[in-house]
């Protein structure tokens, strides 16, 4: 189907007049663009686009100036805990199927409550290996797993960034405040 | 089938009948130039070959595979949803667009119809993804002559499309936006949403684009540069398949989005006979770099001018299709509170149950900022795909390098590179 005349805009290129194949002219108009940006930039200036981080942090700006949206900003992973203070998961495996990065392992084991016939005896994320989709937390069927608003994680050694139980739950009482769950 | 490796005659590339050499005096030492495949000004991990005459290239033979990573192999591998997270890193200029393509795929495999309100931020998003991409490369165009300044006021917008990505999704870069039959999520806050995009395509991008055109359109060192260099005509066009930007700048005045529409390009997109959005295609005649830039930046005008037909009008209802349940997980609510919610959504995540995809084969298109690009699925009726093809514009248009680079200079190479816009993830897959 040839599309109609009327709905093709043509862009060829008009030949340069005299005026602008002396070259100065525009070259001049040219500085003055960049001379107004370097002017309304500077030390900060309207136009800056810079972020002072690490003093200036991206959690602490409204989303529209360049902030992060915490209820659904994928960052770092964190185990939620139930009231009493126990883990949440359920080990009831959603995750580590539905992760396309498989980086999820966990050892499921008989649970020590009566609430809950299992639990996780061991809980790993390879935080090296994940692509922070935000599968698992879309999987998980007792909101037991959640991506947080922490994004600059550092690590040593590779194993260090193997994040354990304990350091996932850890990392659920230090956010807990900036994301509820 | 009987083949030949090279095209027919008068398609031929071989460097001793170019153009250029006739009347030309070969001083009869070529030496040979290895440009890439680690070079800044290749963009990404591509290697040319230079078979150089002094200054002028004689021949230049493009390798590829340097960023083969198996992405084809992995749909076979991973479920209709999960592959998307893959399909975001193949044109990484652009990263939801591949997600929307993906998908469209999928729904046309399932023969699922998505709501109003999901076709309509698809196509939103699908605009801001072609703006992000022509950006990098008319902001680029200039970088690759040497004009760095022109690079950077492109960036600025760009980073503003980065926040709404990342405000709709989660993160900046790869968004795993879209879902079989829907998205990851709705909106978090539509007026926020509306707001940032407005802002965008009404304070940002015009003060971009009146900087970048102030500075190149009619610089006479940028024009000089561009024009005439790395032509391909209309019938070559045509002939080795190019399609998008780099067809158009040859006259080639077609795109999927007039030719097979489908989302909101297409006339009645809501069942309630909505027309599809008006804008209009670029078209240049000459075929050379300068054109293909001027293509680019008038595409991204026209795609500002749809957006402001749809960001007020984006409809209401949900954005998941629900009719058919055996695709689309259930909201949370119901995970939490019902137990028909929770065991369909248990079968949707285990592998061994849900997942009945139709025994069949399907292609999706879309008009992708450097053309067509589609994804051929063959399904054999489990959760995942038999086979996934991709159809990267970039490795089609990708093959006229050699064609477009014959008896240019050293310094254009990178100007024509850079005009095509390829991207080696995408090219490589
Ligand atoms: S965010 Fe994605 S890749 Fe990372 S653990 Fe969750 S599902 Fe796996
Ligand atoms: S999906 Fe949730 S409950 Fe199930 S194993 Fe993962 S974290 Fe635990």
């Amino acid at each position: 189907m040839a599309i109609p005349a009327n709905q093709i805009t043509n862009v060829n290129p008009s030949p340069l007049n005299r005026l602008e194949s002396a070259y100065l002219p525009e070259i001049f108009k040219g500085f003055g663009t960049t001379m107004r940006h370097f002017f309304t930039s500077f030390g900060q200036g309207p136009t800056s686009r810079t972020m002072q981080y690490p003093e200036e942090r991206r959690e602490n700006l409204p989303v529209e100036e360049g902030g992060i949206n915490a209820s659904n900003f994928r960052g770092v992973h964190r185990l939620n805990r139930d009231e009493d203070g126990r883990v949440r998961c359920v080990a009831c495996m959603m995750c580590p199927t539905i992760c396309p990065a498989r980086c999820i392992h966990i050892e499921a084991a008989e649970a020590p409550w009566d609430d809950r016939e299992k639990y996780p005896k061991k809980f790993e994320i390879d935080e090296l290996r994940c692509i922070f989709c935000g599968m698992c937390e879309e999987a998980c069927p007792v909101d037991a797993i959640e991506l947080t608003t922490e994004y600059d994680i550092v690590g040593l050694s590779r194993q260090e960034m193997v994040f354990d139980k304990e350091k996932l739950l850890h990392i659920h009482d230090l956010t807990i405040g900036k994301k509820p769950m | 089938m009987p083949y030949t490796l090279r095209p027919e005659d008068g398609l031929t590339v071989d460097a001793d009948s170019a153009r250029y050499v006739a009347g030309h005096v070969d001083t009869g030492d070529r030496w040979v130039l290895n440009f890439g495949p680690q070079h800044p000004a290749t963009h990404t991990t591509l290697r040319l070959v230079l078979e150089l005459d002094g200054e002028r290239v004689a021949r230049c033979t493009p390798h590829i595979g340097y960023l083969h990573s198996g992405f084809e192999k992995l749909g076979e591998h991973l479920d209709f949803n999960q592959y998307v997270t893959i399909v975001s890193r193949m044109d990484y200029l652009s990263p939801i667009h591949n997600d929307i393509t993906w998908h469209l795929a999928v729904e046309r495999l399932f023969g699922i119809d998505i709501t109003p309100r999901c076709k309509v931020l698809r196509t939103i998003m699908n605009e801001l993804g072609r703006i992000q991409n022509h950006l990098l490369c008319v902001a680029a165009a200039g970088l690759d002559l040497g004009a760095l300044t022109g690079f950077l006021y492109g960036f600025n917008p760009r980073e503003k499309i980065y926040d709404i990505m990342d405000f709709i999704s989660g993160q900046r870069f790869h968004p795993d936006w879209t879902r079989v039959g829907g998205l990851m999520q709705d909106l978090p806050d539509e007026q926020t949403f509306k707001r940032m995009v407005k802002n965008l395509i009404r304070e940002d991008l015009p003060v971009a684009l009146r900087d970048i055109e102030g500075l190149l359109n009619r610089n006479r060192i940028f024009v000089d540069r561009t024009q005439g260099i790395g032509v391909i005509s209309r019938e070559e066009a045509i002939n080795w398949s190019l399609s998008g930007p780099c067809a158009r700048a040859s006259g080639v005045a077609r795109d999927l989005r007039k030719d097979m529409p489908y989302l909101c390009y297409q006339d009645n997109w809501d069942g309630q006979g909505a027309g599809a959005v008006g804008f209009n295609v670029a078209v240049a005649t000459d075929g050379d770099t300068l054109c293909r830039y001027l293509v680019r930046l008038e595409e991204i005008k026209q795609s500002i001018g749809i957006i402001e037909q749809l960001i007020d009008a984006i409809p209401q209802g949900p954005v998941d299709t629900f009719a058919d349940s055996k695709v689309v997980k259930p909201d949370k609510k119901d995970v939490y509170g019902s137990i028909e919610g929770l065991i369909q959504h248990f079968e949707l995540i285990m592998s061994n149950r849900g997942w009945k995809a139709p025994v069949a084969e399907a292609y999706g298109w879309n008009e992708g900022p450097n053309g067509e690009q589609g994804f051929y699925i063959v399904s054999d009726g489990g959760p995942r795909a038999w086979r996934v093809k991709t159809r990267p514009a970039c490795f089609i248009n990708y093959q006229v390098m050699q064609k477009l680079t014959e008896g240019h200079m050293l310094a254009d190479i990178v100007a024509i590179l850079g005009s095509i816009n390829v991207v080696a993830a995408e090219l490589d897959r």
